[in-house]
């Protein structure tokens, strides 16, 4: 393994200049319209310098803080499934031609992107995206190309917000592997430093041209005891003891009909979750009918038509598509792909228009199971 | 795996295929033979897999193979047209394009069948994906037991197949009985679902294995009554529906319970399905 070495933030500042030079685009976190968002970043005074973020479930506030960190913040409403899984992407291209048709693909290629503040959680939500999508039966090869060769600049969190539980899903706040550099931020007052570790060649490669230091003990110390101190911050838990059998064998469970007494099934959780994955196809063409094109658009199991067969929708009622929502994420999920598709970042509290708090939920559940009566409706 | 390779092996690009032949089996239902339009070899299948077609402008569908497995080159759907696409799809004239993704899923485990009695039970369009089992059982009669065809529609009027219907009847070992739910006054036939015909059919349950398509709710009785009948739950197959876009597992719009309909079925063992067919709206 690489040692621990340090950063001064002008040493810092010549990480994305280097990247650019190695032909990647540089995406991270930016403000803009009173969120912390994922865009493109030209340096690291893009990042949101001095800013950190208020959340509770239901609630999003920007403040300014009282120093300069770079990283002073969690998680905000976008994820980078964004760029590796975009909400809107072509398929595919075709014209008509006689009786026929030709597929045109010439989509160019995406560009090689580095990632930089990449969260633990969100690590975590990268690799569960990464088995869904490419690890499975089929590989989508949409993803596999925006996905392959990604540098990954992560950030260790030294602070926690309200909604965070990732410590419950065991993903954090610690980065732990797959990464390229991770950087912890100590700040305090006359004080502005990074200890980063390399995690893979590449990552060595890059952080040999910011000429490091080497970094004391004692700061090394500190850096540790920054990261703790944003485990102890955290305050939310999800006890996920034997959760798969505990959510199948509480289908009909009566809290599922109280959650749909508030869920307005907007699907804004399913939006700002990091492994959500569910996408329609749209078909467009235009006006001579001679070009057609087909579209993946993220989509969302809240939404009605979402079941749709002919003849109905299979889930037409709110309970039944919450339920359908928590039962994969945290159980059938395991099943299917060894894991589950919860990693703690909270976003689906934080965003959730009316505060459901998945944890809250669970919880709910947890403490008085169904008993064990059958189904109620009746197919002995 | 290159980045080339991925590309041209991305399956979710449809392959033209042409229409060469329409025939018109009920009102709203036809049956479309698709052939490669490159003259390309067309995609072997198993029975009971099914494929996506695509109209051009207007959408895809899954929709499961009809044909023979036997006539390589060739691809048969039997199409209902209850909407947009599908309309579109048998709308189709003979030369007319149609893209072709697949085929996906799980076949009809029709090896296992070998030496058995084969027990066809299918409800209204379920006999679409039932239909390659029947010819597969036919082509290589001295492999298999009795072939029993157990078949419901709502009214005569909707009989799929009704002339191969009778063609297999005659056929040596075979045993094909219709019912409609409601028969008019021309009907000779029986009248009721598909489970009351159960009675007349002449197989051993200890031997046979079942292949069952149709509305979910036929499905879960069919199941539950050939149970009763003595035939073990591993022994009784289904072909299971959802809402699909992608047939691949990444659109998330085919999972039930724990499985997704497209890679893992759609044909199913009655024991897996069994404790899911008994919940509502999952």
């Amino acid at each position: 393994m690489h040692a621990p070495a340090l950063l001064t933030l002008d040493q810092l500042a010549r990480l994305v200049p280097a990247l650019h030079s190695r032909g990647y685009q540089v995406v991270g976190p930016t403000v803009r319209d009173g969120a912390i968002v994922y865009d493109v970043l030209e340096g690291i005074s893009d990042l949101p310098v001095g800013w950190t973020d208020e959340q509770e479930a239901g609630r999003y506030r920007l403040r300014r803080r009282n120093d300069d960190a770079l990283f002073g913040y969690v998680v905000g409403p976008q994820s980078w499934k964004k760029y590796v899984h975009p909400a809107e992407v072509r398929l595919l291209t075709a014209e008509r031609s006689g009786h026929t048709f030709r597929i045109l693909n010439n989509d160019p290629s995406p560009p090689r992107r580095a990632f930089l503040g990449v969260r633990a959680c969100e690590l975590a939500a990268i690799a569960v995206q990464d088995r869904v999508l490419q690890g499975d039966r089929y590989r989508d090869p949409i993803y596999a190309a925006r996905r392959e060769g990604i540098f990954i600049v992560a950030v260790n969190c030294t602070q926690a917000a309200p909604t965070c539980f990732c410590t419950s899903m065991g993903t954090g706040p610690r980065v732990r592997g797959a990464y390229d550099l991770a950087l912890t931020e100590l700040v305090g007052p006359g004080k502005h430093e990074f200890v980063i570790e390399a995690g893979s060649d590449a990552g060595a490669e890059v952080l040999a041209e910011l000429a490091p230091s080497a970094p004391s003990e004692a700061v090394c110390q500190e850096a540790e005891a920054a990261v703790e101190r944003a485990a102890s911050q955290i305050q939310r838990r999800m006890d996920t003891t034997g959760i798969r059998d505990l959510l199948y064998t509480n289908f009909d469970h009566p809290r599922w009909d109280n959650v749909a007494q508030r869920c307005l099934t907007c699907a804004n959780c399913t939006m700002v979750c990091p492994t959500c994955f569910c996408t329609t196809v749209e078909d467009v063409s235009d006006v001579t009918g001679m070009h057609a094109e087909r579209w993946r658009k993220w989509d969302s199991c809240f939404t009605q038509n979402f079941s749709y067969i002919h003849g109905g929708n299979i889930r037409s009622s709110a309970k039944s598509r919450y339920r359908q929502w928590m039962t994969h994420k945290l159980a059938s999920w395991i099943d299917q792909f060894g894991s589950s598709g919860c990693v703690g970042c909270g976003r689906c509290i934080t965003w959730c228009p009316v505060g459901i708090d998945i944890t809250e939920e669970v919880r709910a559940i947890r403490e008085s199971p169904a008993s064990s009566k059958e189904s109620s409706h009746g197919n002995p | 795996m290159t980045m080339a390779t991925a590309t041209t092996t991305d399956p979710m690009l449809p392959q033209p295929y042409s229409v060469r032949q329409v025939v018109k089996e009920t009102a709203d239902t036809f049956t479309l033979t698709l052939e490669p339009s490159n003259g390309a070899g067309g995609n072997r299948f198993q029975p009971g897999q099914f494929s996506m077609l695509w109209v051009f402008g207007v959408g895809e569908l899954p929709i499961s193979i009809s044909g023979d497995p036997a006539e390589r080159n060739r691809l048969a759907y039997t199409v209902r047209s209850v909407g947009q696409a599908t309309h579109a799809l048998v709308s189709r004239e003979v030369g007319g394009a149609v893209g072709v993704r697949g085929p996906f899923g799980t076949g009809w485990p029709v090896e296992k069948a070998e030496g058995r009695d084969v027990l066809v039970v299918a409800g209204g369009i379920g006999l679409a994906p039932l239909r390659p089992v029947i010819y597969e059982v036919l082509h290589h009669r001295e492999k298999y037991g009795r072939l029993v065809v157990l078949y419901g529609a709502r009214s005569p009027r909707e009989l799929l197949y009704r002339k191969e219907l009778a063609a297999w009847a005659r056929q040596h070992e075979t045993q094909v009985l219709s019912t409609v739910d409601y028969g008019g006054l021309s009907w000779r036939g029986q009248v009721g679902v598909v489970t009351t015909l159960f009675k007349y059919a002449r197989l051993q349950p200890e031997r046979s294995l079942a292949f069952a398509c149709g509305p979910e709710i036929m499905m879960r009785f069919v199941a539950r009554d050939l149970e009763t009948r003595g035939l073990a739950r591993e022994n009784i197959y289904l072909s299971m529906e959802r809402n699909m876009k992608c047939a691949l597992g990444f659109c998330g719009h085919c999972q039930y319970g724990p499985h997704f309909i497209c890679k893992d079925g759609p044909i199913f063992r009655y024991d897996q399905m069994r404790p899911l067919l008994e919940k509502y709206e999952l």
